[in-house]
């Protein structure tokens, strides 16, 4: 029931980091002679003049490459999340490696061959499928963002987390592939007068969540592909709800169960955990939609930039109602802004990575993103969520981040 | 893949513009015409095994019956490690009081103060606890512990019997304290806002 707070460790910036390691890498490769580039020996100054490594049944990342989930504070080793580095990533696709993770009770061992789902309650057919038989079924891929409704929340009261890692790192995009939730409901002969489904996890928790078969009829997708691969344990193997552009928790993990229902259940996740508290004492619930949000992850928290001169700010936005529309910068903490340009393809439901050139002339500057979302969703100030939310809703905070550039540039998590 | 396409190929020529225009909007064509048969019908044990959420009504709650003097034996042996004593270890949450403060700067959300039903409360328990051990308490176990917290908050006496018929009956203190989402809530969106599908109820 508590939030996570999220202290951490602070991360040195993407561009200062490389450099180093450049540098490091290539001084003990002089001043060891090295020729082979095996793992814990230096690499070598010249690769063409060396036998390379073996092939591999299944790929690694440079050993050079260093950027991981990080683990913030939680009740347990099983029970709290780990964020994902945006700061070190391209593009808008997730490696399945850094997607975020946060769990209530573990990550359970599922043999696929031993795993089912369940689809029964309010239906003509009450049905229980293999995953083989739930691959043979027609398909889809689709590119959807997950974010987690308790991303960001150590903001609300003061610039909390040093790293846009910490500030905004439960979000993730991926590739999903797998079978609508339409079609299998429709495979089950759901009953009319259907309102719910009650979807529902396999894990030590149970994780279950109620939802409205409008929308389980319309994009819900039971996912076994997760980037071109089955999911990853962490991510619901070897079968989950993705419920685009809604709440993390929604979106259900090693799915087993679907229940056809004219009521919600109620249970814990949705009638108290993922609750938003009112200042008048009057908590919101069924807040499923992750409203549109943007955030800088270059320059951003715990970075620096080596000097003034030009650089590209980048970042990502996107929408739990559709597609991002428009995404400005500001340089000036809000005063001005300017419109930055979305890289190709926005997608729906998915991260939209922008760009935008900036001279930086060495003073003092503080960076800001807006996003605006196809039905016209301005994101907010943090100071026009709190007036309308107080400082007790601790979820979906989506609100504008200011990250300050210091004259030495570092760069700072701030609330402008 | 393969009959799916070989389905929609051969039926196609055939189908009716009703069935055209409504397979153009959500599924996928083949879906609409006939279903793929696949999987097996689900036994009476094989869903009774995994139907184990209790909805507000008590539908699926077993037989068994337990009191909040009987639930302490069960929570000093099986809860208190990780919830304290008196359920007022802060690691994983005030289990216990806070009831008038959500109103306040500092609310404590606690079953007594927060949680709108008591079917909630056991079909967690009976699920999830404990941590290492999920599943693993019997009803009877349940019944008790959720007896004892009820207790604890002031909702239910020492030696009040919860079973399938009182667990329901039971009005928790901040049964009234939800209001549906009403976002978007700032900007010109809020001003515009309109019926959506995610609050469909």
């Amino acid at each position: 029931m508590n939030p996570v707070s999220a202290p951490e460790p602070s991360s040195p910036g993407v561009a200062r980091r490389r450099f180093l390691k450049g540098g490091v890498a290539l001084g003990a490769a002089l001043a060891a002679g090295a020729t082979r580039s095996a793992a814990g020996q230096p690499a070598s100054d010249d690769p063409s003049k060396v036998l390379g490594s073996p092939r591999r049944p299944y790929g690694e990342r440079s050993r050079f490459e260093t950027s991981t989930r990080r683990a913030f504070r939680g009740k347990t080793d099983e029970v709290g999340p780990n964020m994902t580095p945006l700061q070190d990533l391209h593009g808008i696709i997730t490696p399945s490696s850094l997607h975020f993770e946060v769990h209530r009770g573990g990550v359970p061992d599922i043999d696929p061959h031993k795993h089912r789902l369940l689809i029964h309650g309010m239906v003509d057919r009450p049905v229980i499928l293999t995953m083989d038989e739930i691959e043979r079924l027609p398909s889809v891929s689709r590119v959807h963002f997950l974010e987690c409704s308790g991303n960001t929340l150590s903001e609300w009261q003061a610039a909390t987390s040093t790293t846009v890692q910490g500030t905004h790192g439960l979000t993730s995009c991926t590739e999903w592939t797998g079978v609508l939730l339409s079609l299998l409901l429709r495979e089950a002969g759901m009953q009319r007068g259907a309102t719910w489904i009650l979807a529902e996890g396999a894990d030590a928790t149970g994780n279950e969540r109620s939802i409205p078969i409008a929308k389980a009829l319309d994009d819900i997708l039971v996912a076994y592909g997760q980037n071109g691969e089955a999911l990853r344990p962490e991510n619901g193997y070897p079968l989950r709800l993705v419920v685009p552009g809604w709440e993390g928790n929604v979106n259900v993990k090693w799915l087993r169960r679907l229940t056809v229902s004219d009521r919600p259940y109620m249970t814990r996740m949705e009638s108290v955990d993922h609750t938003l508290l009112m200042p008048d004492g009057k908590a919101r619930q069924f807040a499923f939609v992750m409203e549109a949000k943007s955030v800088i992850t270059f320059p951003s928290g715990g970075q620096r930039l080596p000097g003034r001169g030009v650089y590209e700010v980048t970042g990502l936005a996107w929408s739990g109602r559709g597609a991002v529309r428009r995404v400005e910068i500001s340089t000036d903490a809000g005063r001005t802004w300017r419109d930055a340009a979305p890289q190709e393809p926005v997608l729906r439901f998915a991260h939209t990575r922008f760009r935008f050139p900036w001279r930086w002339d060495g003073r003092e500057a503080v960076l800001q993103s807006r996003c605006t979302d196809e039905t016209g969703y301005v994101q907010p100030t943090l100071a026009a969520l709190v007036k309308v939310r107080g400082l007790n809703s601790r979820l979906h905070l989506n609100a504008i981040q200011s990250w300050k550039v210091a004259v030495d540039g570092t760069v700072h998590n701030v609330h402008a | 893949m393969a009959p799916c396409t070989m389905f929609t190929r051969r039926t196609l020529a055939v189908a009716s513009m009703t069935v055209l225009v409504i397979a153009a909007t959500t599924l996928p064509v083949c879906a609409q015409l006939k279903t793929f048969g696949l999987g097996h019908a689900p036994t009476a044990e094989e869903i009774r095994k995994w139907d184990v959420t209790i909805p507000p009504d008590g539908r699926g709650l077993p037989p068994g019956r337990g009191t909040a003097a009987l639930g302490k034996t069960v929570y000093i042996e099986r809860c208190a490690s990780c919830h304290g004593e008196n359920a007022q270890d802060p690691k994983y949450g005030v289990l216990v009081g806070g009831q008038g403060t959500l109103n306040t700067d500092k609310p404590v959300r606690t079953i007594g103060s927060f949680w709108p039903y008591a079917t909630t409360l056991w079909s967690y328990i009976n699920r999830a606890q404990p941590l290492d051990e999920p599943g693993s308490l019997t009803p009877d176990q349940v019944y008790a512990v959720t007896a004892l917290l009820l207790h604890l908050n002031g909702i239910i006496g020492e030696h009040d019997v919860l079973d399938a018929a009182t667990l329901v009956k039971i009005r928790m203190p901040n049964r009234d304290g939800f209001v549906p989402d009403a976002r978007p809530d700032v900007g010109k969106a809020a001003k515009a806002r309109t019926r959506s599908p995610e609050r469909a109820r």
